[in-house]
């Protein structure tokens, strides 16, 4: 059988970000993939030589559009744990209601995503419909749809008052709902299963040799989040991995579907915990010597983050580990023997983020 | 830093890696950060249940290092970040992008390495 | 007829789009949207000017402008956090997109200030007289310096700016 070489991307209708594969195809059946990055490195890594520590915070919530404030959070706690700092309660439950908040922005735009992906665009969107309430409470409550920027070195910038905590809750009691309103189609539509019940498949064992993260690790079956950890104010919060067995497109794609309802439910509780008291700790002095590793759970999976500090206020070293850059290897072992018409379901199925994986 | 670290040399870099994944060991990713003139220390974090663990390499940054890839082919990527942004090279690499992956051809420093310095913006 | 009372309910529903441009939400009070500020307050102590991440405010204190560059601002409200009289403050609508890049400088009136009591040194003409708060203080601690500091006033700006980075390295 003659093979064909058919590239995929850089520019691609599934996908609005450049990342580039070259498939090689016998017979519509890819045999293998090749990865080709490098279409939109930054080099943000490096921008901690000029920038200071606090500065660094906004370029952290750039790496990534879509979990801006996670990334803003995972940077100024592992700061705050170089530095010794304990931040107050009340912070850390505020950090929890916006990383969560944009976790459940982020997985709703994937699922519209994902439904674009194999052609069903009213459920797309319904899904961008319902996460228009959440872009609102960002606006309203943090200042900006995407960057909320509420992060700063020793807690958090911005204050949810008591209306606009009940705001939020009586919003995302109408986003519950209408996210369940589509939980049939999403999870049991004939044209959807056939779409993706089978394709992709990674076991267990696979999806942990090949370091894959998130919920591309847990549709595998390994309960594994890295809010067990209980960093920050998820040591206050009663939760539980989300976990599919199945390990195709379906389940990763049932995992974040959940996770959006379970994200919902640790706002509510976060919000039910909330302590009066003060939003931030004053910083004194620089990041001392030392080296830090910090791993949070994002949208798409586990971020890494290891810093070195060197006594002044710029850092040494700034390393950030996507959880796009530890599912592409997972990508690849997927891809083969698969038909070249899912390649484009079971790329998004990972939920890539190709900005965020270069930096 | 969380975790129990262990330092490991050239020589026994690969067989520690192979005892973690034997041990069932999930590889996070690699971290570097620059050891002083020439070297370059590498981290290698490591995740069970929740555990970390880390191996630290401290190496010359013009010998070639011992690829992991072919322990964990996970390891592919990070190793030729590294080699993109810091110029080292890794022996026995499975899928070698030669300094490409993130960076172009004709970019000629490389930029972790402390060779290149961001002027302040005019 | 599966769809039956589907399509009914989509017949009466409102839409879920609004017609913008002709049709705009109110903003939300807490929105960054556009930075503004009141040059009068404004006591030109260049704290702005350090928090900022990207680097995109300059303060002149000699010239009394304050000057910001509006495509580098990534409205994060930094600014607005640490200006001592408050006199940054954010619009809730952001900024309208326009065809030509512009300049914002604001000219203002620098406050009387003791230390400065060098008059000749501001008179050249033609030259941007750069002087900012480390070079202020650089010239208080070493007085005797003084005939360097018009020299590195006459530099361009951006030489001014790298001397600036010099001197706060080898304070480190
Ligand atoms: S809003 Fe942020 S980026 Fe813009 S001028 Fe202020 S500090 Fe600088
Ligand atoms: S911080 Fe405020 S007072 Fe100071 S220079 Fe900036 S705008 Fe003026």
């Amino acid at each position: 059988m003659a093979t064909t070489v058919i590239p995929f991307g850089p520019q691609h209708p599934v996908l609005p970000e450049p990342v580039h594969l070259t498939l090689k195809v016998e017979d519509e059946i890819v045999k293998e993939a090749i990865p080709a990055l490098g279409y939109v490195h930054r080099g943000l890594e490096k921008l901690c030589e000029i920038r200071d520590f606090n500065q660094m915070i906004t370029v952290c919530e750039r790496v990534c559009g879509i979990c801006s404030m996670i990334h803003g959070a995972c940077y100024s706690q592992s700061i705050e744990e170089l530095m010794g700092i304990e931040i107050p309660d009340r912070a850390k439950l505020l950090r929890v209601i916006w990383s969560e908040l944009h976790r459940m922005h982020s997985h709703l735009l994937w699922l519209g995503l994902f439904a674009d992906a194999f052609g069903f665009e009213a459920l797309f969107m319904q899904f961008w419909k319902i996460r228009e309430r959440i872009m609102d409470i960002n606006e309203a409550t943090a200042g900006s749809r995407v960057i909320v920027s509420v992060n700063i070195i020793g807690g958090v910038r911005a204050d949810l008052s008591p209306d606009q905590l009940r705001w939020i809750l009586s919003e995302l009691d109408i986003v519950e709902k209408e996210v369940r309103e589509l939980q049939d189609t999403m999870m049991n539509d004939y044209t959807i299963k056939t779409r993706t019940v089978g394709i992709g498949v990674m076991t267990k064992a696979q999806a942990w040799e090949l370091g894959a993260a998130g919920p591309t690790l847990r549709g595998s079956g390994v309960a594994q989040d890295m809010r067990q950890q209980g960093y920050g104010g998820y040591a206050f919060l009663d939760f539980e991995p989300v976990v599919e067995t199945a390990g195709d497109c379906w389940a990763r794609s049932t995992v974040r579907f959940r996770e959006v309802l379970q994200s919902a439910d640790l706002v509510r509780q976060a919000i039910s915990k909330l302590p009066e008291g003060e939003l931030a700790v004053k910083v004194k002095g620089n990041p001392p010597e030392g080296e830090v590793y910090h791993r949070v759970e994002q949208p798409r999976g586990e971020c890494m983050y290891y810093i070195r500090g060197n006594g002044t206020k710029n850092l040494d070293r700034l390393r950030i580990r996507t959880p796009t850059f530890a599912n592409i290897p997972p990508l690849l072992a997927m891809l083969p023997e698969c038909e070249l018409a899912d390649v484009p379901v079971i790329v998004l199925s990972i939920d890539p983020c190709i900005s965020c994986t270069e930096r | 830093m969380k975790g129990k670290v262990i330092d490991v040399t050239l020589d026994n870099v690969v067989g520690e890696v192979m005892n973690m994944k034997n041990d069932g060991q999930r590889l996070v990713s690699f971290s570097t950060y620059n050891a002083g003139e020439g070297k370059i220390g590498i981290l290698y974090h490591f995740d069970k249940a929740l555990e970390n663990t880390h191996l630290r390499l401290v190496a010359d940054m013009d010998k070639p290092i011992p690829s992991v890839s072919g322990v964990y082919f996970s390891a592919l990527l990070v190793e030729n970040e590294i080699r993109d942004q810091w110029d080292v090279k890794f022996d026995g690499l499975v899928l070698d992008f030669n300094r490409t992956l993130l960076l172009d051809p004709e970019v000629t420093k490389v930029p972790l390495a402390n060779n290149l310095k961001i002027g302040p913006k005019n | 007829m599966l769809f039956t009372p589907t399509v009914v309910k989509n017949l009466l529903k409102k839409p879920a789009t609004r017609k913008y441009p002709f049709e705009v939400r109110e903003p939300f009070p807490k929105y960054r949207g556009e930075l503004v500020i009141d040059i009068d307050r404004c006591i030109f102590c260049s704290s702005c000017e350090r928090k900022c991440p990207s680097q995109c405010i300059a303060v002149d204190r000699d010239k009394g402008t304050w000057q910001c560059d509006p495509y580098a601002c990534i409205y994060c409200g930094y600014c607005v956090d640490v200006c001592p009289v408050k006199c940054l403050s954010m619009k809730d609508v952001h900024r309208k997109p326009s065809t030509e890049k512009t300049e914002w400088i604001e000219q203002g009136t620098p406050p009387r200030h003791k230390k400065k009591e060098t008059p000749k040194d501001a008179a050249p003409k033609g030259t941007a007289p750069v002087l900012d708060k480390s070079a202020a203080a650089a010239e208080e601690a070493a007085p005797a310096a003084t005939e360097v500091a018009p020299e590195a006033k006459a530099e361009e700006r951006p030489a001014a700016k790298d001397k600036k980075k010099d001197e706060k390295k080898g304070k480190k």
